[in-house]
């Protein structure tokens, strides 16, 4: 059975800052980033849709100290996107050093960035990347 | 099912090793059958956690190699991988093979040399227990999961960030005093919260001391049915429950103060011993990061979501309080040799149970558990244990 949205389709529609997902036509739930079937009720019958791109900062870390392959500091986020998922992304237009409890709740909007492959990752990531809205 | 019990264990010291996965496997794997009054021709079948071999030595395949070395080249050996649980995941599946009746004696074992592979590439292949399509890519580490559920542990229970930081470092005193007592323990050494407090950021808010080290480990038990335990060990101790469970990646599990992946896994241990948290009097849990204790303490049962950085700071987690939580010193203090881990914190367990933990036994202890979590949450496993 086919791969509704894979991460290449993902990844494609990332790099123009478009935030692809599903959409079960069977329960109605968001998943995203996509999988095989349905997040919430394992459905098989799903759309592609675009999302808002938008959501809330719901917690934060600054990273000081990374994986081979990445420079610190940088900032991460769990997104609640408006429809209701969360993300995982980098939070950028941000500085590390400024950053305090108070990102928690902050508006944001998803972009992207590209980090380039090493010899474990099959090729380059695009990655979410939220700025403050 | 039939009922299983511990009939040996063995471990090696933790901490840094110039010995290789296999050659400290075998020691734990003969410490744990000398234990036992075996030989190793007795054990039936072997399932090994393991996780990082490939990039540690360069060596994948890893169970019938440490099979072969203790003497056992044609048993059916099984490599068992789920991230820090692997340990966990391997005992687990002994257990079943032993219940179910297809095998009277086998061996759960682990084995990790992590610090051969130095920080930024450790960092970086512990990194791969992440979601490797949508989330490595934005350099998330283990260390940032769990700042992210400090943080928003704070704000969910409105706990300023200070107070919760402060608790969040006794965590880390306690189990490095409990750690003093543990000859096999990595850190041996007292700390103060100041130390903690005044440590390096790894990732906000967690500093140096909030996080477990890498290391290297092995450890080993043998798991028997009860008719052949009694026919061996002076004092078997009993599996009365094991559980696990999954949760898929970091972004599946939404609000990351609680692990839906832990309260299945433990409800399901707790449902097969017929117990409950009430029931427990010494429990090993997967401190990787001295927040991940707090929540893990909460969502096991033993105090109110919300509530586990209180009773840290009022002693309920130490000899004396309500629950004695990692008298071996935990992964913080007696070292998390990530494939290993979840047989270590059995050892520890089958150690208290029978009475032989020293300085560090938990009187009266008769119920102990295990708690072991594997990459973000997305594995978990509990096993309830007995005199």
């Amino acid at each position: 059975m086919e791969y509704k949205l894979t991460y290449e389709g993902f990844y494609e529609a990332l790099r123009k800052d478009k935030l692809v997902g599903l959409k079960c036509l069977e329960c109605g739930a968001y998943t995203i980033p996509p999988k095989k079937v349905c997040s919430e009720c394992a459905g098989e019958e799903l759309e592609v849709v675009e999302f808002k791109g938008t959501g809330e900062v719901r917690t934060y870390t600054v990273v000081r100290v990374p994986p081979e392959g990445f420079d610190a500091p940088y900032v991460l986020g769990l997104v609640e996107l408006a429809e209701g998922p969360w993300l995982l992304g980098r939070i950028v237009d941000v500085y590390p050093e400024q950053v305090s409890f108070d990102l928690i709740g902050q508006k944001v909007k998803a972009g992207h960035l590209v980090q380039e492959g090493d010899k474990f990752s099959a090729g380059e990531r695009v990655v979410v990347a939220f700025r403050p809205e | 099912m039939r009922e299983v019990a511990v009939v040996g264990v063995g471990m090696t010291s933790f901490g840094k090793s110039q010995k290789s996965n296999i050659e400290m496997f075998s020691e734990a794997a003969m410490d744990a059958i000398a234990d036992a009054g075996l030989k190793s021709r007795d054990i039936q079948s072997l399932f090994l956690g393991n996780v990082l071999g490939g990039f540690e030595e360069g060596q994948i395949g890893m169970a019938a190699f440490a099979a072969a070395d203790i003497g056992l080249p044609n048993i059916p050996a099984t490599r068992v991988e789920g991230i820090c649980a692997s340990g966990a995941l391997a005992v687990r599946e002994a257990f079943i093979w032993v219940a179910s009746g297809a095998y009277d004696i086998v061996m759960a074992g682990g084995t990790e040399r992590a610090l051969v592979m130095g920080t930024s590439y450790a960092t970086r292949t512990f990194q791969m227990g992440s979601d490797s399509r949508y989330e490595s890519g934005t350099g998330v580490t283990f260390p940032a999961v769990f700042a992210m559920a400090a943080n928003l542990y704070a704000k969910k229970y409105g706990i300023p960030l200070v107070k919760l930081k402060e608790q969040m470092a006794m965590v880390a005193v306690k189990n490095h005093k409990h750690g003093v007592h543990n000859p096999k323990a990595q850190f041996r050494k007292e700390i103060s919260v100041e130390n903690v407090l005044s440590g390096m950021v790894v990732c906000d808010p967690l500093q140096l001391y909030d996080c477990c080290p890498f290391s290297d480990g092995a450890a080993a038990i043998i798991l028997a049915s009860a008719d052949v335990a009694k026919k061996l060990a002076a004092k078997p101790v009993y599996i009365a429950g094991v559980g696990q469970a999954s949760a898929g990646p970091l972004h599946n599990q939404k609000d990351i103060t609680r692990f839906k992946a832990r309260e299945i896994s433990a409800k399901a241990a707790y449902d097969m011993a017929g117990l409950t948290p009430e029931d427990i009097d010494v429990c090993e849990l997967h401190d990787c990061f001295t927040v991940a204790e707090i929540i893990a303490a909460e969502g096991l049962g033993f105090f109110e979501f919300g509530k586990g950085s209180e009773a840290v700071e009022k002693g309920e987690t130490t000899y004396g309080g309500k629950i004695t939580i990692n008298p071996s010193g935990g992964l913080k203090a007696k070292g998390h040799p990530i494939g290993a881990t979840g047989v270590a914190q059995v050892y520890e367990i089958v150690k208290q149970l029978r009475g032989e933990a020293g300085e560090r036994q938990v009187e009266g202890a008769k119920v102990g558990m295990t708690d072991t979590l594997g990459g973000d949450a997305c594995t978990i496993a509990n096993i309830i244990l007995r005199a």
